[in-house]
């Protein structure tokens, strides 16, 4: 611990924020970011994610605790003086500056001399692929080339911090996927420390060393992405990575590690326990999609089934996706992969389900 | 994607150019229709009363269709040989008309314009002109001397112009002579080209005024939340509410010299009992009550100019290491500009008509180009003078907007 | 022509607004005046006694001066107003404009003394299309609670050395010329045939330019008591009826000075047109009767047209102790330096005189 910290580059230290001096939109947040990490603000909107951005880029004061910047304390310096690069949701290219003068401002108000400029400003534009755009206006751009502007914009002053809220909400989905790589490889390539916001799970689970869960001024977890969906901490984590099928039940008994849980409907599953303790206690139990098993041949040895009915069959192009009813839940869905063995499950058909008692998870109600 | 053999079709084999101009026909029309009671209205009560209005600075017949017979005895002098017997036949024969028709108050009224002082010359000489006997001339001299000034004749000449510049001309402090030539107005008698003058200075210290007292306000109302900047906003509206008069009254109230203003300076030491600031009554007067009834037309487009303005691009600029005077001055500023631009045109124009305000707190150096156009309305009756001088400010404001767009563009003006 | 006439139809359609149902009634005229204090003596004096001497009502207007919106109605041919008191300068101008009916004086009643109408009024109430009703002046004035020994003669207006502080004029050339000609030693009876030269004009100019630095201009009549009253102005010149009334309505010290008063008069004139001509001629004629202009003067300063009416001035109508008598400029002794407004001088030099005027003030 006391190594993490002596690491930390960025560090929120038991931080709140409240607008109204009513409602507390950042709840006692703790985190610290290690030089050339990426790390992940995932969260539902108004879960208080931009709030710490904005504190870190100084545009909002924390109500209580202390963020530190490279070890020192940054709440009483300016934005202007934090060195930090933003990249905003609208990009907030200026409109009346053309794409070279955009570039350029960074360097402007830090003085650098016109042929520097000139010179940061092309490597910038080249880095980004957008070496041709120079004198185009912004609003003469396409979504994607103004978030390439506005990348190269944060970066080309080379700061050590870049903060992205949200940049890439406005593009869609095949141009999201391309900068998504591009952002990452960029990041890596240069090895600056970039704290990203976004609401978009793929994203944060694609580009991320580290994602940290908001919920209601929260973290809820934080944790490299694998382990963020595999391990989910709570059922928000859970519910909220990745789609996971869910079922109620109460704990029977815990025992070397695994718990028996009795469903709602009566049935008994073996879980992992995470944060069920004693008999007795609801729980929700989770399983991913595509950890369950029908196929009769593949399913291993003293593994709990259960019964379940086909309702529905969705031919989706690499997987398969099939709604069950298990156990008194509707929504129950496995996803399987399509290869030239798998059965395609008829609606109307009763089959049995089941997976390794690892990959369910006991979780709170 | 065109054809080279011919016009792209619809589907009904109609070339879809002229397509889509029906299409697009019905749809204007409708337009059209919608706008057509309005523009109908618009221009029964204002384009067409404007327009010829403004012909009377360049069209006056009343001597031509008055004094018929002079004029067409006039038509070949040259205005500077001595005038003909024939003229002085015509002369007379018409002033008998005019006597009996009553209309020789209007003819005297006219020449007057041009000749000071001929008034009296024709009421009385058409009183006896029934009575007089050929030769016209010597009995017209007889009546009264001035006939045999060569100036009285050239004034009728330049009276019986249909068309003239004689009005333009005047509105610029210059006369037209007999001959058709225009030369400058005597010294003492030079007064609108300098008022035009004052009245570009003083719209344009108002602007500014406006812009510097307006610009902080904006910028505070649009970075206020809603609730309390519509409550600004309100305020800022307020004077609207409370009539022109009203409001031009309550400044004689604080900044005469014993008033409000003046009473705080000597309170403060900055003025003695005996030795108070004249703020009234003078230009500095005009300029306050006017910046202050202004104000609302600057702040109105630079507010919605700057609610568009997103306080992102402010912080991005900080981000980027700007301090807070240059990312205002490099980012926010320049995209406010619009609404600069459209409020201080507003306010320009505005201030160029402006009349009664610098009619009551003016004073003497604090009148503008309409006082005058007023006087000349009200007062004079001298509106074909009014009108030439109201189609120089209407030109003059066309030029502006021309300026504009050059400069700024006008579909960059914002106006709410 | 037609052309012209839509544009003063629209023109007169806003001016006249208010009055374009009032004057179309059977038995009732429309009468435009100058509204305050002196449309209430009219009202008193001259509409109240009609309608109860012949049940025919009238309804009273106000307007501030000039006769644009007369010329407005009358070349629109929509005619709102039937009868209308201007200054003698608008009289003679509307008249020459074509505005205003012929009226003969003849015609008028004679006065209750008997003597005929045009040996009655006093000289000068006539035009061709106008009949004065009051006689008013132009004269200066100054608070007698500011300054005790305060200015005397007209030359002391003009001696800011002796007489310090700031000076109320009208925004005008008309009764400043006049005034600023006697302040420099010209006799009344000369002052227009000075004034017709230009080293006349000159010199009266000249005279102005001394205090030009100290001027106060003022162009409606309720300003100059009210610069006096906030001490804006030293003295002022204004019309005689405005001080009057602050004086006995208000209980101002306002002094007026009568040397060098500029006598005018104010004149009934019916619009050429108008929808009750007929009966505004009725009416005319009652209220420059001798009577109605005699009870005028017991609610406004300003002095009866006719000279039979003097006889029956009374007393301020709500002040039994005020003599009217001598508030009056036609008082014998307020008439010694007194200087009747040539209208004829003024008809043919206006224009000049207002542009150098104007002039003048810009320069
Ligand atoms: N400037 C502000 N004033 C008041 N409340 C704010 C402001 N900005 C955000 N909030 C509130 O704070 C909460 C968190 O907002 P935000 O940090 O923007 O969430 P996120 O970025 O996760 O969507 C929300 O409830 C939002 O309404
Ligand atoms: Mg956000």
């Amino acid at each position: 611990m006391a190594e993490a910290q002596a690491k930390a580059f960025v560090e929120f230290q038991r931080v709140q924020k409240s607008y109204d001096g009513e409602v507390l939109v950042v709840k006692d947040l703790n985190l610290s970011v290690a030089r050339g990490e990426f790390l992940t603000m995932l969260g539902p909107s108004g879960s208080g994610k931009t709030t710490c951005l904005m504190m870190l880029a100084g545009f909002e004061t924390a109500t209580h605790g202390e963020i530190l910047l490279d070890g020192k304390p940054i709440n009483n310096i300016p934005p202007h003086k934090r060195g930090i690069g933003m990249v905003f949701q609208n990009y907030a290219l200026f409109p009346h500056m053309t794409v070279g003068e955009n570039l350029s401002f960074p360097l402007e108000v830090r003085k650098f001399n016109k042929i520097d400029r000139e010179a940061k400003v092309k490597r910038a534009l080249d880095m980004v692929e957008m070496g041709d755009f120079l004198s185009r206006r912004p609003s003469q751009l396409s979504g994607g080339q103004q978030q390439r502007i506005a990348l190269a914009r944060a970066l080309v002053f080379e700061p050590e911090l870049v903060l992205m809220d949200e940049p890439l909400g406005a593009l869609d989905k095949q141009l999201r996927e391309k900068m998504q790589f591009e952002i990452t490889d960029l990041a890596h390539k240069l090895g600056i420390t970039v704290v990203y916001v976004t609401h978009d799970q793929t994203e944060a689970l694609t580009m991320s060393d580290r994602v940290a869960v908001f919920n209601d001024g929260v973290i809820q977890q934080i944790a490299a992405p694998d382990t963020l969906y595999e391990s989910p901490d709570n059922s928000f984590v859970a519910q909220f990575i990745g789609e996971n099928n869910t079922l109620e039940g109460m704990v029977k008994e815990i025992k070397n590690g695994v718990a028996l849980v009795q469903l709602d409907s009566g049935d008994l599953i073996n879980c992992k326990p995470i944060n069920v303790t004693k008999p007795g206690e609801r729980t929700r139990v989770s399983i991913r999609p595509e950890r369950v098993e029908y196929n009769k041949d593949r399913l291993k040895k003293g593994v709990h089934t259960l019964k379940a009915e086909v309702l529905e069959f969705i031919y989706m192009g690499d997987i398969f996706r099939t709604r069950l009813r298990v156990a008194g839940n509707d929504e129950f869905i496995i996803k399987t992969r399509n290869a030239p063995d798998q059965i395609r499950l008829q609606p109307g058909t009763e089959i049995e389900i089941g997976w390794m008692p690892e990959d369910c998870r006991a979780l709170d109600a | 994607m065109t054809d080279a053999t011919g016009p792209l079709l619809a589907v009904d084999g109609t070339p879809l150019k002229r397509k889509l101009a029906q299409s697009l026909f019905r749809s204007r029309a409708r337009a059209f229709g919608l706008a057509l009671p309005l523009l109908a209205f618009i221009i029964v009560v204002f384009v067409y009363p404007i327009l010829d209005f403004l012909g009377r600075s360049v069209y006056d017949a009343r001597f031509a269709t008055l004094m018929p017979m002079t004029t067409e005895a006039m038509a070949d002098w040259d205005g500077t040989s001595q005038p003909t017997e024939a003229m002085a036949d015509a002369l007379v024969l018409d002033l008998v008309v005019s006597k009996k028709e009553k209309t020789i108050g209007k003819v005297a009224t006219r020449v007057n314009r041009e000749l000071s002082g001929t008034r009296s010359l024709f009421t009385k000489t058409a009183r006896s002109a029934a009575k007089f006997e050929s030769p016209f001339m010597a009995a017209l001299i007889e009546k009264d001397k001035d006939w045999a000034d060569l100036e009285t004749w050239q004034a009728m000449k330049t009276a019986s112009r249909v068309f003239t510049p004689a009005y333009v001309a005047a509105a610029l402090d210059r006369k037209m002579l007999a001959d058709g030539s225009i030369v400058q107005q005597s010294e003492e008698r030079r007064i609108h080209v300098k008022l035009f003058w004052r009245t570009m200075e003083i719209s344009f210290l108002v602007t500014v005024f406006c812009l510097i007292l307006g610009y902080p306000i904006a910028y505070l109302m649009a970075s206020l939340p809603m609730r309390t900047s519509n409550l600004l906003l309100i305020l800022v509206l307020l004077p609207f509410w409370t009539s022109l008069l009203v409001r031009t009254t309550a400044w004689i109230a604080m900044l005469q010299a014993q008033g409000v203003m003046n009473d705080l300076f000597v309170v403060f030491g900055l003025a003695t009992e005996d030795d108070r600031f004249s703020l009234i009554y003078n230009k500095t007067g005009t300029l306050i009550a006017m910046t202050h009834i202004l104000l609302p037309f600057m702040i109105l487009p630079l507010f919605s100019v700057m609610k568009t303005i997103s306080p992102t691009y402010v912080r991005a600029a900080k981000s980027m290491g700007a301090t807070d005077w240059t990312s205002f001055w490099r980012v926010y500023f320049p995209q406010s500009v619009p609404g600069i631009g459209a409020g201080a045109l507003l306010c320009f124009i505005l201030a160029l008509g402006y009349y009664i305000t610098p009619a009551l707190v003016g004073g003497q150096d604090g009148q503008m180009i309409s006082n005058i156009i007023d006087f000349h309305m009200r007062k004079s009756l001298n509106w074909n003078l009014a009108a030439a001088m109201g189609l120089i400010m209407l030109v003059f404001v066309l030029f502006l907007f021309w300026l504009y767009d050059r400069i700024v563009g006008i579909d960059n003006m914002k106006l709410g | 022509m037609k052309k012209t006439t839509l544009l003063l139809a629209s023109t007169a359609l806003v001016m006249g607004a208010s009055g374009a149902f009032a004057g179309s009634h059977t038995g009732s005229i429309t009468a435009v005046s100058w509204g305050g204090a002196y449309t209430v003596s009219q009202i008193e004096a001259y509409h109240k006694p009609w309608t109860a001497a012949t049940g025919n009502k009238v309804v009273s207007e106000d307007y501030s001066g000039g006769i644009a919106e007369v010329k407005a109605q009358v070349e629109a041919g929509n005619v709102t107003w039937d009868i209308i008191d201007v200054e003698k300068s608008d009289a003679v101008r509307g008249c020459d404009e074509g505005l205003f009916m012929e009226i003969d004086p003849t015609s008028l009643p004679n006065g209750a003394d008997g003597s005929s109408a045009v040996d009655d009024f006093i000289p000068g109430s006539f035009t061709d299309c106008a009949v004065a009703n009051i006689v008013w002046s132009t004269i200066f004035a100054y608070d007698s609670s500011v300054t005790p020994n305060g200015p005397a003669s007209i030359a002391d207006f003009f001696n800011p050395a002796a007489f310090p502080g700031k000076r109320g004029l009208r925004k005008s050339p008309k009764a400043n010329l006049e005034m600023a000609l006697a302040a420099d030693g010209v006799a009344s009876a000369d002052i227009y045939d000075v004034l017709a030269t230009d080293e006349g004009v000159d010199r009266a100019f000249a005279k102005l330019d001394t205090i030009k630095d100290i001027v106060v201009w003022w162009e409606a009549g309720a300003q100059p008591p009210q610069l006096l009253a906030d001490g804006e102005v030293a003295m002022t010149t204004a019309y005689n009826g405005r001080i009057f009334n602050a004086v006995a309505g208000e209980g101002k010290s306002f002094e007026i000075v009568w040397d060098a008063q500029v006598l005018d008069v104010d004149m009934w004139a019916i619009i050429k047109g108008a929808p009750n001509a007929d009966l505004a001629m009725e009416f005319l004629k009652f209220s420059t009767e001798t009577e109605q202009l005699a009870a005028q003067a017991s609610y406004i300063a300003y002095g009866p047209a006719r000279k039979s009416s003097a006889p029956f001035v009374t007393t301020y109508h709500s002040n039994a102790d005020l003599d009217m008598g001598p508030q009056m400029p036609t008082a014998e002794a307020n008439l010694a330096t007194a200087i009747p407004n040539d209208f004829e001088f003024w008809a043919d030099n206006a224009d000049e005189l207002n542009e150098r005027f104007n002039a003048w003030l810009i320069n």
